[in-house]
């Protein structure tokens, strides 16, 4: 299938004698948004970080639009890649945080402008330009010289969601975007994502809102136990899922 | 005496009316009064004991604490400050960075630079330096074990002031290597998380992300260090170095007035101090950006805010006064004893 966005295979991955990953197979097809979902402690986080190349994989691939992430293949070795050629191949990898590592000494405009004119090296004034377009499509085109204390944590989110975009990202991670704020925020980041779904961006959201899955999700995956324990469309996962572990999770979260 | 005793002999009060209608008594302090007293008599005594005191011969303090040597003298104890908390602070950073890498070697390295330049007692160290042509008679480049294809007289290389300058910045180094470490270690390891997954690159990432947030941490204790080594800079005077505390000597050993120039050199560095102590304070706003959501005035702008407050009070000053609510005769919130 040429339209494969992000191809994980076969991923192991263990911190010392604790398996968290154990095999994960996962394909996202490019334009798809697919949600995880999954008690804690099953290696969602984890498999979204080794996505970016935040963890390294003990064992397995991925692939983002046909290139392996933090490999290289030639000569029938995998060749580590160097950190200044994973810093770039991140630059193409939007990441959103739990909470939300906005820079606090830099303004909401420098946030969305440093990673553009550093590691893209475009100039400050286009990136300016850029970031001021993504802070009106959060909704925050008035927050531009706010510093992110300043903000509510609904408004920080959306601010790091505009800070992944301006990079303009084959492929956008949200790490449980809305687990660290104050229930009545929820809604705003959720919008903001269900925006961005609308338009064709490839995402993929670790997150515990069931019925954003079942709104905005093309697929969902169920994982347990450091595996993908069944996926599929959102209305045959989360309304008659097939496995006993996926039925258990969801009686208790619904 | 007990809550419960209280319910049981005293008579419910009459319900109050509304309590924000009762004067309010301000609690009494009468220990504070006393203390203040004390505190003001003892300071009386000490500044009439400053003024009138013959002992401290303010006249021969006035005659030297401008004059050219002093003078002098605090612009070379102003430059060896200067040279060794730049230098000091450069060093110790490199240093800091050493023992954060990911390499056993340089971990180890600058472990153990900094074990033995904070072993060494700074006096001690600095005679060493003054004494390394005894030590090493001609320095050069080379390899080790092998052939030295320069070098040059260690004298001539470093003179008095350059063996002064590399003893206090080796010195300093050491504690602004743990200094600046500890400003590191102290940012958020999600910031550096983000940076990487922005794809910021690695210099650039220590460089605005990771420094800028570790000067929080670093420089209340950074400002104590280079007050210290500013101070410290006396110690240089076993070397013969005309800084200030050496010239103080120099010419009390002339004259015999010891306690004025003392007192000369004494009000020269509370000076210098203070002026580091306001640039300290400047320099930590300038880095807090961000850390509040409203920043802290500085005391001018506080000072002028009051002044125009003052102002304003005067301008009231001259209407009529309104009388304030009438108060109900007092009537106790508790019951009375």
């Amino acid at each position: 299938m040429s339209d494969v966005m992000v191809d994980v295979r076969g991923v192991h991955k263990s911190f010392g004698p604790l398996d968290v990953l154990r095999g994960v197979d996962l394909q996202v097809r490019a334009g798809q948004v697919t949600v995880i979902l999954g008690p804690s402690g099953s290696g969602k986080s984890t498999l979204l970080r080794t996505i970016n190349h935040l963890e390294k994989v003990s064992r397995g691939w991925i692939s983002i639009d046909g290139e392996l992430v933090g490999y290289r293949r030639s000569g029938g070795k995998l060749h580590e890649l160097k950190e200044k050629e994973i810093l770039k191949q991140r630059t193409r990898i939007g990441f959103v945080f739990q909470d939300f590592n906005l820079f606090p000494h830099l303004t909401v405009l420098e946030n969305l402008v440093e990673a553009p004119v550093s590691a893209l090296r475009r100039p400050r004034k286009e990136a300016e330009e850029t970031a001021r377009r993504l802070l009106d499509r959060v909704g925050l085109a008035d927050k531009a010289g706010a510093y992110p204390r300043q903000l509510s944590g609904g408004q920080q989110q959306r601010v790091a969601i505009a800070r992944a975009l301006a990079l303009e990202p084959k492929v956008l991670l949200f790490d449980e975007p809305t687990s660290a704020l104050d229930p009545e925020l929820v809604g705003e980041v959720l919008d903001v994502i269900k925006d961005l779904a609308g338009t064709g961006t490839t995402m993929i959201v670790v997150t515990h809102e069931i019925g954003f899955a079942r709104e905005v999700a093309d697929t969902v995956v169920f994982m347990d136990g450091g595996v993908v324990v069944e996926q599929g469309p959102p209305a045959a996962v989360l309304d008659a899922p097939r496995h006993e572990r996926t039925r258990a999770f969801l009686a208790k979260v619904l | 005496m007990t809550l419960t005793s209280d319910a049981a002999t005293v008579p419910a009060a009459p319900p109050a009316a509304d309590p924000a209608a009762l004067q309010v008594v301000p609690a009494r302090h009468p220990a504070r009064w006393v203390a203040a007293a004390a505190v003001t008599v003892l300071v009386a005594q000490f500044a009439h004991g400053l003024a009138t005191n013959p002992v401290w011969e303010w006249g021969v303090f006035g005659d030297y604490v401008l004059s050219d040597t002093i003078v002098q003298a605090v612009w070379v104890t102003l430059q060896l400050t200067a040279y060794a908390s730049v230098l000091g602070f450069l060093l110790g950073t490199v240093l800091a960075f050493m023992r954060l890498s990911r390499s056993p070697l340089l971990q180890t390295v600058a472990w153990t630079y900094i074990w033995v330049f904070r072993s060494i007692p700074m006096i001690v160290q600095l005679v060493f330096w003054f004494n390394l042509s005894a030590l090493y008679e001609r320095l050069g480049l080379g390899i080790p074990f092998g052939p030295v294809f320069w070098s040059v007289d260690s004298d001539s290389l470093i003179g008095t002031i350059g063996a002064a300058v590399i003893g206090l910045t080796l010195h300093q180094a050491a504690y602004a290597a743990e200094i600046v470490r500890g400003g590191v270690v102290s940012v958020d390891g999600g910031q550096l998380e983000a940076a990487a997954a922005l794809g910021i690159p690695r210099l650039r990432q220590i460089r605005r992300i990771v420094l800028p947030q570790a000067m929080r941490a670093i420089l209340p204790t950074a400002g104590n260090e280079i007050i210290g080594l500013l101070k410290g800079t006396s110690v240089v005077s076993v070397m013969a170095i005309g800084e200030l505390f050496y010239q103080a000597q120099v010419i009390y050993g002339r004259n015999g007035r010891v306690i004025p120039l003392l007192l000369v050199a004494t009000a020269w560095y509370v000076v210098l101090t203070s002026v580091l102590s306001v640039v300290q304070y400047y320099v930590e706003r300038r880095f807090a950006r961000g850390a509040d959501r409203t920043p802290p005035l500085t005391p001018l702008q506080r000072a002028r805010r009051s002044l125009r407050a003052l102002r304003a009070a005067a301008a009231r000053r001259d209407r009529p006064v309104v009388p304030l609510k009438t108060l109900h005769p007092a009537e106790p919130l508790e019951g009375t004893r």
